[in-house]
């Protein structure tokens, strides 16, 4: 029954807001079906619409972990946009500074590039929290504009190649480059962006879990969520916990730009993030806070993003802003499940949870 | 320096920030009635578009501004009914909000309009640039008149600190919380249609830009009261007014520009500081974020 629920009602909403979605479309005069069709058969194809789809499908795996750490210890981070452009930043940043340096150092460097930056810029809400009790939900979205800002002076007025037009940074070094996919897939053009951070984010999945649901750490971690002052009283700092797990949540955002600029761009660019930090809450959210669920929804929301772009080319009047109508139309179906439990237990379909 | 002190400055200011007194007078109301509301970025997207597009339809922007507060108004009923009603998480909720009206107003601006996300232009004698400053500017004195001199605000405040006792001394809990988001819709819609018909004459996408969340830190900068929330406005929308007149006037001894950004991270910094208690501290409502399960 629990697994059963578990399945269940992010299932419901997404169908829920499918239906939504398509009712829009109806509006606008179109015909929803067709649209649909467009989006997944895009998104499914082979190879290029499948190259792509786990090519979005990369950052916000990262996202939704980094989502579900902190909620797992009962914070909500909805700065991991703001921690993703730092450590992007950071990471290019690396690139371009030592680009000389032999890809078996440079790489390792730019991956500790990204920790770190994502993993300061998270840890500093959580250190608010911990010391001064201030929410870190405030503090993280201003945090996100700060990062923008930060960001796009360093742009514009350092690492930006001269007369360069667009808000981007230098190219970094050959060195940087990591492997596309596309290299090793038959079948598949290294064209693609896909790369090796969609395996690194397979791996922190595993990591994550491991950590969560394996070790004392985790254990701990888990504990201060679901109780604070149980937790306390068991012997475990809650301070130190919230700062921990901020620590952890942001240098998985960080990631991001592991995949944004060794993988695909290879330079930082300006505004490259597709919303994903926010995203990932609805990542995280409907994948349940598992990282497993993380996985399976991360890849529908890419679905989307991905089939998107057909959608907004072969329809009358459909634009790929559908997708954002659709994102959160789903967070808000996810977020108020009460709307949905509450009528199944009024059919007697399913015991009323008591939440 | 003297040179962008001017009367063009205090007018550019007094017009940047009355979108922010609208937006953050809206969130007071919300959030004195103990419900987080992070969705101010959408509801002022949902009453900029409006506006527009009714103002182009009608050619009324009298009209329009009316149909840009319902627009606010419809979706903080969403935020409600999910909030108050099903008990959803309010920032979660206010999140969704925010995605789904970055989409939404692109999306009908491309099916009516056959735009990439914006409306079309609306003739410059279909504009109202003065009313809704005079509205925001009559707002603030009113909306402290209504929080602590009336038995509407003492009883919004009284749910959003403590429900329990609110609610044993009779006060309908849920039907406070309703009217407090409710009218955060109303007032962020009309500061998003004043951005749409007032200070521009079309709605493009994004177009608030984060000025929702910057009126959410303006009203923890305020302390969660109205006059404090009025200067934090004026201060935040004097650091636009001035990042927007320095450009390329004044210059650093070295001959470069000042960085915009710098002055665009002051309220962002201003807000994290304040919240963690350095200038004086800033209490949110006890109540701020918790659904109200009543006993049975």
């Amino acid at each position: 029954m629990k697994l059963l629920r578990e399945l269940l009602f992010p299932l419901i909403a997404v169908v829920a807001a499918f239906i939504v979605g398509g009712i829009l479309i109806l509006i606008i005069g179109d015909n929803p079906i067709e649209a649909y069709r467009l989006l997944f058969g895009s998104a499914f194809s082979w190879p290029v619409g499948i190259g792509y789809t786990l090519f979005y499908a990369t950052p916000l795996i990262f996202t939704g972990l980094a989502v579900l750490v902190a909620f797992r210890c009962g914070l909500l981070n909805i700065g991991a946009e703001g921690q993703l452009y730092i450590a992007a930043f950071a990471t290019a940043w690396v690139g371009i500074t030592f680009a000389n340096l032999s890809p078996w150092l440079l790489i390792p460097m730019c991956f500790v590039a990204a920790i770190i930056g994502g993993g300061v810029w998270g840890a500093i809400p959580g250190i608010l929290k911990a010391r001064f009790g201030s929410h870190e939900v405030i503090n993280t979205i201003m945090l996100n504009f700060l990062a923008v800002a930060l960001v796009s002076y360093f742009i514009q007025y350092h690492y930006k190649a001269p007369g360069d037009p667009i808000m981007e940074s230098v190219p970094i070094g050959w060195g940087a480059h990591i492997f596309r996919l596309g290299k090793f897939i038959p079948g598949m053009p290294q064209y693609i962006p896909l790369n090796l951070a969609f395996i690194l984010a397979l791996v922190c999945c595993g990591l994550v879990y491991i950590f969560l649901w394996r070790t004392k750490w985790g254990y701990e971690l888990r504990s201060t969520g679901t109780n604070p002052s149980a937790a306390e009283y068991g012997g475990i700092s809650v301070r130190k916990q919230i700062i921990i797990a901020m620590t952890i949540s942001g240098a998985l955002a960080g990631m991001v730009g592991l995949n944004e600029v060794l993988g695909h761009r290879y330079r930082y660019y300006d505004g490259f993030s597709d919303n994903y930090g926010y995203t990932g809450i609805a990542v995280a959210l409907l994948g349940r806070n598992h990282p497993v669920g993380v996985i399976i929804s991360a890849l529908l929301f890419a679905v989307l993003q991905r089939g998107g772009l057909p959608v907004d080319a072969f329809t009358q009047h459909v634009t790929k802003d559908i997708v954002q109508v659709l994102q959160g139309t789903i967070i808000l179906f996810v977020a108020a499940e009460a709307f949905f439990s509450g009528a199944f237990a009024r059919f007697g379909l399913l015991k009323r949870s008591n939440v | 320096m003297s040179e962008i002190f001017t009367i063009a400055l205090i007018w550019s200011t007094i017009r940047l920030s009355t979108p922010l007194i609208l937006a953050a007078l809206g969130g007071l109301f919300s959030e004195r009635s103990g419900v987080i509301n992070i969705a101010l970025e959408g509801m002022m997207l949902a009453g900029a578009f409006t506006a527009a597009a009714v103002t182009y339809a009608t050619g009324s922007p009298y009209v329009g501004l009316v149909a840009g507060m319902m627009a606010g108004m419809l979706i903080a009923a969403i935020h409600a009914v999910a909030c108050i009603q099903y008990k959803a998480d309010q920032v979660v909720t206010g999140t969704a909000i925010n995605i789904l009206m970055l989409g939404m107003p692109a999306f009908l601006s491309g099916a009516f309009f056959l735009s990439s996300g914006s409306t079309p232009q609306i003739p410059k004698e279909h504009l109202v640039p003065w009313l809704p400053i005079i509205i925001a500017m009559v707002m603030v004195p009113l909306s402290w008149y209504v929080l602590y001199k009336t038995p509407f605000g003492l009883r919004l405040r009284s749910v959003g600190e403590n429900p329990e006792a609110a609610d044993a001394a009779g006060v309908p809990v849920a039907r406070m919380r309703y009217a407090g988001v409710l009218l955060s819709g109303v007032l962020a819609g009309l500061g998003g249609a004043y951005l749409s018909i007032g200070q521009s004459s079309l709605f493009t996408r994004n177009m608030t830009s984060g000025r929702g969340f910057i009126a959410l830190a303006a009203l923890i900068f305020g302390k969660w009261r109205p006059f404090q929330t009025l200067l934090a406005c004026l201060l935040f929308g004097f650091t636009e007014a001035v990042s927007i007149q320095m450009q390329g006037v004044v210059k650093l001894p070295s001959g470069d520009d000042i960085p915009v950004q710098f002055i665009q991270m002051v309220p962002y910094i201003l807000t994290i500081i304040v919240l963690a208690g350095f200038i004086g501290s800033s209490r949110p409502p006890r109540a701020l974020g918790i659904p109200y399960q009543k006993e049975r």
